[in-house]
């Protein structure tokens, strides 16, 4: 233990040799980094994205010549895996922080560091900042393994804007994870909160396709079917869905709209973290 | 220093702690004593600024923990041994912990070695015992080295090697000046860690003062005496002369007399100058068990329906010696809060009716006995 230092002005009081630094948003990211290695269902998710992506890309890219090109991007290959990848991301988001609160975990941490949001700040940070790492990493090895495959000339021209959209896709995917987390954050129940995530990106197509039976609610079911997760995934990696629907819209405007909601649910997760009991 | 003013915590209609004002003083160790759903673990959430108290306030060291700048260095805490990630190692669970408000690494080897985990550090805490469990929180809890602590219920599944030294580290860091403040239901362990005592019964405060003065308030020591069985009459003949100089006997199932009111030595030369032959006379002080038994015997919150409290109390099988005439009910010390007598008290030890009509009539007067 260390040694007891008595101080005149306060004879009964303890005051310790430690350093005593004021606490910044530094200090949290590298707690957060240390919790995220630290658990094996990080390497879970990750790996399954890694998995899914690279595997089944590299067999897409096996499996095509350099002719199939001609309409798609090279990154195209990617999506398919990403396709299934984006579970695994929105469980690690929602894992950042119901794991805590499954195992009562925030109820140390939050006592070790009761301004909760410089931990909430630190949780959204290294999510999404290995989540797009990891993410981009997997997609771009796939994206250069199909240039390299059938860069040749029947693949025909190809621009850096498809770089670019699958850039932004992953970005898409991060979102995604964050809006899981920021769930995960409101819901407290890692079931509950996956439960939720998944349901943002299967129900809408569905919906979509039933509104679209009923005359009144028609265009609603119109933009619901060419704004849904998996479309607008599709457009950022180079597949042109468009057909009986229309004019598709812009993949910025897709983008937007993702980065709208989770705006409001990271916000709402602020509020609610630092009102809320734990 | 801890200091709770008016605190009150409402869960919709349920009060679970109602005005609690306290003071928690640096260089003692704190007990804080109440039954199950009494409050204690709200109160501590409450302390922590876990929990937002309905009406009042609490500070530590004069400002409230969520304002506090450097909070893990001036508050560690123990809440629950099972509030680790399962599949995170000790020591990268402390360090994680640590990192939160920028402590050296080597604090994290520091606090596993206080806590006696060296060995345990690589392992992941799902597989920890709960004994191993509370020693990580405790070492979580001094991590940085804090003036004020919190323990709730830190020797639950503790060996008794482990009870002693929890207990030899709470006396400890008192001694160096450090506010401790430790919640237990163990009674025998808390007359031994504690030097003050609050005690809370339905969120309410009933009883905030040194844990000797609690022992003294809130039970009453006795003498037994045992008369030898041989002298069939000596029991009557002493009983008559304890009475008689002024002692309140009491008769014992198995025929020893209960006496209080008079000295050891006194009752020794009583029966000596009565001719009767002693064959025990012991001293039998309070313990802070009994006290807080009968403290909190209003305030329980859940109560078996087979065990009316009253076998804890050893109070009704005393029956009142032939040569008391009067129905007079034992002196029970009350202390300035709502103890009521125990259920031995006033002759009639249970609800026991008189004639049958009597149970039905009670019971429809008063509802609320019914739980």
């Amino acid at each position: 233990m260390t040694p007891t230092t008595t101080t005149p002005d306060r004879p009964r009081s303890y005051s310790s040799p430690l350093p005593s630094p004021r606490p910044h948003l530094g200090h949290a990211l590298a707690s957060e980094w240390t919790k995220l290695i630290s658990i094996r269902s990080t390497l879970w998710t990750l790996g399954a994205l890694v998995l899914t992506v690279v595997g089944v890309g590299m067999l897409f890219v096996s499996q095509t010549s350099d002719r199939d090109y001609e309409s798609i991007s090279f990154t195209t290959p990617a999506l398919f895996g990403l396709m299934v990848g984006q579970v695994a991301v929105m469980v690690l988001g929602v894992l950042t922080i119901s794991s805590e609160h499954a195992t009562g975990l925030v109820r140390t941490t939050f006592t070790a560091a009761p301004d909760r949001f410089r931990v909430l700040t630190a949780k959204y940070l290294v999510f999404s900042v290995t989540a797009f790492t990891v993410t981009a990493l997997s997609v771009f090895v796939v994206g250069i393994a199909a240039s390299l495959a059938h860069g040749g000339a029947a693949a025909g021209a190809h621009t850096a804007d498809e770089w670019l959209g699958a850039a932004a896709g992953c970005l898409y995917v991060t979102l995604l994870g964050v809006l899981a987390l920021a769930i995960g954050a409101l819901v407290r129940h890692s079931a509950g909160a996956i439960a939720v995530m998944l349901g943002v990106v299967t129900l809408p197509p569905v919906l979509g396709a039933m509104l679209i039976v009923w005359e009144a609610v028609a265009p609603i079911g119109r933009e619901i079917l060419q704004r849904n997760v998996p479309v607008a995934l599709s457009q950022l990696f180079g597949m042109q869905e468009g057909g009986d629907l229309g004019a598709a819209p812009s993949n910025f405007s897709n983008v937007l709209i993702l980065v709208l909601i989770t705006g409001a649910t990271v916000a709402a997760s602020y509020v609610m973290v630092g009102r809320r009991d734990v | 220093m801890i200091e709770a003013v008016g605190l009150t915590k409402r869960y919709g209609a349920k009060t679970a702690v109602d005005q609690l004002s306290f003071q928690v003083k640096p260089g003692h160790v704190t007990g804080f004593l109440g039954p199950n759903g009494s409050g204690k673990s709200t109160t501590m959430r409450m302390i922590l600024g876990l929990d937002r108290p309905t009406s009042g306030h609490v500070t530590i060291n004069g400002s409230p923990f969520r304002e506090l700048p450097n909070a893990q260095r001036h508050v560690g805490a123990l809440l629950d041994a099972k509030a680790v990630h399962g599949g995170r190692r000790a020591r990268t669970h402390l360090l994680s912990i640590a990192q939160l408000s920028g402590i050296p690494e080597k604090r994290v080897d520091e606090v596993l070695a206080v806590v006696g985990l060296q060995d345990a550090a690589r392992q992941r805490t799902k597989g920890f015992s709960l004994g191993m469990g509370q020693r990580l929180g405790i070492a979580t809890a001094l991590l940085g080295d804090p003036q004020v602590l919190l323990f709730d219920e830190p020797v639950n599944g503790l060996d008794p090697e482990g009870i002693l030294w929890v207990r030899n580290l709470m006396r400890r860091l008192a001694a160096e000046g450090r506010t401790v403040f430790v919640s237990s239901h163990l009674m025998s362990e808390m007359a031994l860690t504690a030097d003050h005592l609050i005690v809370i019964g339905r969120g309410r405060l009933l009883a905030d003062m040194g844990t000797q003065e609690f022992i003294a308030h809130n039970s009453a020591g006795f003498a037994r005496v045992r008369a030898a069985d041989t002298d069939p009459d000596g029991r009557d003949a002493l009983g008559t002369a304890l009475t008689r100089a002024g002692g309140r006997v009491l008769q014992e199932p198995d025929g020893a007399l209960r006496v209080t009111g008079l000295e050891l030595p006194r009752i020794s030369d009583l029966a000596h100058a009565a001719g009767v032959r002693l064959w025990e006379l012991s001293p039998h002080r309070a313990s802070l068990e009994e006290a807080y038994m009968r403290m909190t015997q209003s305030a329980v919150e859940y109560t078996s329906t087979d065990d009316p409290r009253a076998e804890l109390w050893e109070q009704d099988p005393l029956a009142l010696p032939a040569w008391e005439d009067e129905q007079a009910a034992p002196e029970v010390p009350r202390a300035a809060f709502f103890a009521p007598p125990p259920p031995g008290a006033g002759g009639s030890p249970f609800l026991m009716p008189s004639h049958p009509g009597e149970l039905a009539s009670t019971a429809k007067d008063s509802p609320e006995d019914t739980r």
